[in-house]
């Protein structure tokens, strides 16, 4: 496989602010990356820009040989459903029910009438129970998404991303509004997607030792332009310094920012 | 210096920041009394010219009881005439012939009871057809849903000319193309509804949390598909509470709009009218009135109930 996402020189700038300044990233098939920096780095910008949530004022995004910044209608959407998105407050429908919150994943295969009539096959629905089934939410599939805890809505959102069949998942901050038993949880759910479907992770993490744990790449953004890219091991503490700007700062504690789960000993 | 005195100055702390800020905050007050006393005369010199140029305080020659010819204010001379004109609708019931006396009150009930059940049927229909209307149009009309300027500034203008134009003329209007009867207040009241009820959905509409129609498109779904899975469901409970409410106000409209041929009760109150038959009038109003507090009663209690039902699927 040769399924490589490639970002060269993309740049994205918001009136006179430059969000993301000329990125160039080759991501290899089946890897785990992390995206750290500071707020407003440019980090969800840049995972939006490939989902084409936005699109770029200049620069290419291609993957597998395909222009992603060219595409237009169907063939846009189909891209869409192949890099499945994890937004930080879920984005779900509140009002409407677990399982059609992960059908929502299949409506880029439907017809107007189809989808309008909320109508889907037993195919499919067996497919999102499945789905639901690896992150251990079968029993609330017929519950309002809205009724569900912050934790298990965002594991909806990864059953919804996981019917889309796609083969790169982007996360957006996914933990960042959860509680650490739960954030744990996620990005297992995450990891195991990643290791047994082989599908590519990009994830917004603000939490470093998040980031060490579980990414096999870290790439860390400042002031739009990527200012690390390495391996967990090659993030020293005065690279850390320089990423978050804490020159001022004597020491810096990691476990400050850290939703992980610590034995106390 | 006595005990009192002693205890307000431990009470209010001298320094130079308090002080600076009462300075400050008087001098804001100050301004903010002003600004309300000018807005105060403003509003006062708006309202006595709209009197005046409204009429209310014309001077009219009336007639006196002993013939001369008098100047007086319209107001006090005016208000006598309403008093005047009710007293001729009220009719006459005795205690020993009440029943005689509500027959002869009430007596086209046959053919009010039958224009009654037209009007509520003309409301009904064109509240499905405003509802239809108004739902489909409420999604381009709204600043944060349409897809473009273009479509948003046509569905705009659009729902508006439906609303300004009221009922009553709509079915001169159609009266006019369609001849005499129901289907013109139909299409009449259907109109204005859809413009009326477009804008009040499509300002539904703006305030939805819009994360869940990012979902949609992000997971490859079209326009559509972010309407129908991501607005939808929010605006639901608001749309079925508007349109209850719009069954009601349809009522009423549908209730005059006879007046000019389009169906329903409106076409008696002409005929009343010209035929100076007063009592005619309020028997027409006590049903018109009746009805509409049934409805106005029962959908009240059906909104609230759906208003605090949870899980409505959309």
């Amino acid at each position: 496989m040769t399924q490589y996402l490639t970002l060269s020189d993309v740049t994205r700038q918001f009136g006179p602010t430059t969000a993301v300044d000329r990125v160039s990233l080759k991501i290899e098939p089946g890897q785990f990356v992390g995206v750290i920096g500071r707020s407003g780095a440019g980090k969800s910008t840049l995972l939006r820009l490939i989902n084409r949530l936005i699109d770029p004022t200049s620069g290419s995004i291609s993957f597998d040989g395909t222009e992603i910044t060219a595409l237009k209608g169907k063939a846009l959407r189909e891209w869409r459903r192949d890099c499945a998105m994890i937004f930080q407050q879920f984005n779900l429908v509140d009002r409407l029910d677990v399982l059609t919150n992960v059908l929502i994943g299949r409506l880029a295969e439907h017809g107007f009438l189809s989808s309008m009539a909320m109508q889907f096959t037993d195919a499919e629905r067996a497919q999102a129970i499945a789905a639901l089934d690896r992150l251990d939410l079968v029993p609330q599939a017929l519950q309002r998404a809205g009724t569900l805890s912050g934790g298990q809505q965002q594991r909806v959102a990864i059953a919804k991303a996981l019917v889309q069949k796609p083969k790169i998942m982007l996360a957006d901050e996914p933990i960042a509004s959860l509680d650490p038993a739960n954030a744990t949880l996620v990005m297992d759910g995450l990891k195991q997607i990643n290791q047994d479907d082989g599908i590519t992770v990009l994830v917004n993490l603000h939490t470093l030792d998040t980031a060490r744990a579980y990414c096999d790449r870290i790439i860390a953004m400042r002031e739009g332009r990527v200012f690390f890219d390495g391996t967990a091991r090659q993030l020293t503490d005065d690279v850390v310094r320089d990423i978050y700007g804490l020159k001022g700062l004597q020491e810096f504690n990691e476990a400050v920012t850290s939703t992980a789960l610590r034995e106390t000993a | 210096m006595s005990a009192t005195a002693d205890s307000a100055n431990m009470a209010i702390p001298q320094n130079a920041v308090v002080s600076q800020f009462e300075q400050d905050f008087s001098e804001r007050r100050r301004k903010s009394r002003r600004a309300w006393a000018i807005g105060s005369v403003l509003f006062f010199i708006c309202f006595m010219l709209t009197s005046w140029i409204g009429d209310f305080f014309k001077v009219t020659q009336v007639t006196m009881p002993d013939g001369s010819r008098e100047w007086r204010w319209i107001i006090p001379v005016g208000i006598p005439r309403l008093g005047e004109y009710i007293s001729k609708t009220i009719p006459t019931l005795h205690r020993d012939s009440l029943g005689a006396d509500l027959a002869d009150w009430f007596w086209r009930w046959r053919t009010w009871l039958k224009l009654l059940f037209e009007t509520i049927l003309i409301a009904y229909m064109a509240t499905v057809l405003g509802v239809v209307g108004g739902f489909l149009l409420s999604f381009p009309a709204a600043r944060n849903l349409a897809p473009n300027k273009w479509i948003l500034w046509l569905t705009r203008r659009y729902l508006e000319i439906a609303r300004t134009v009221p009922e009553l003329v709509w079915a001169i209007i159609f009266v006019f193309c369609f001849s005499v009867g129901p289907m013109a207040g139909v299409l009449a009241i259907s109109l204005h509804a859809t413009g009326a009820l477009g804008k009040l959905y499509s300002e539904v509409n703006e305030n939805i949390d819009m994360r869940p129609l990012e979902g949609v498109k992000a997971a490859g779904g079209t326009w559509f598909d972010q309407i129908r899975y991501g607005a939808v469901p929010q605006v639901m409970p608001n749309i079925i509470s508007y349109t209850l409410l719009r069954f009601e106000i349809n009522v009423r409209a549908s209730s005059i709009i006879g007046y000019v041929g389009a169906g329903g009760l409106g076409q008696e109150f002409r005929t009343a009218m010209s035929f100076q038959e007063y009592t005619d009038l309020s028997a027409l109003f006590v049903i018109i009135f009746v009805t509409v507090m049934t409805i106005d009663y029962g959908s009240e209690k059906l909104r609230h109930r759906i208003i605090g039902m949870e899980g409505i699927r959309a």
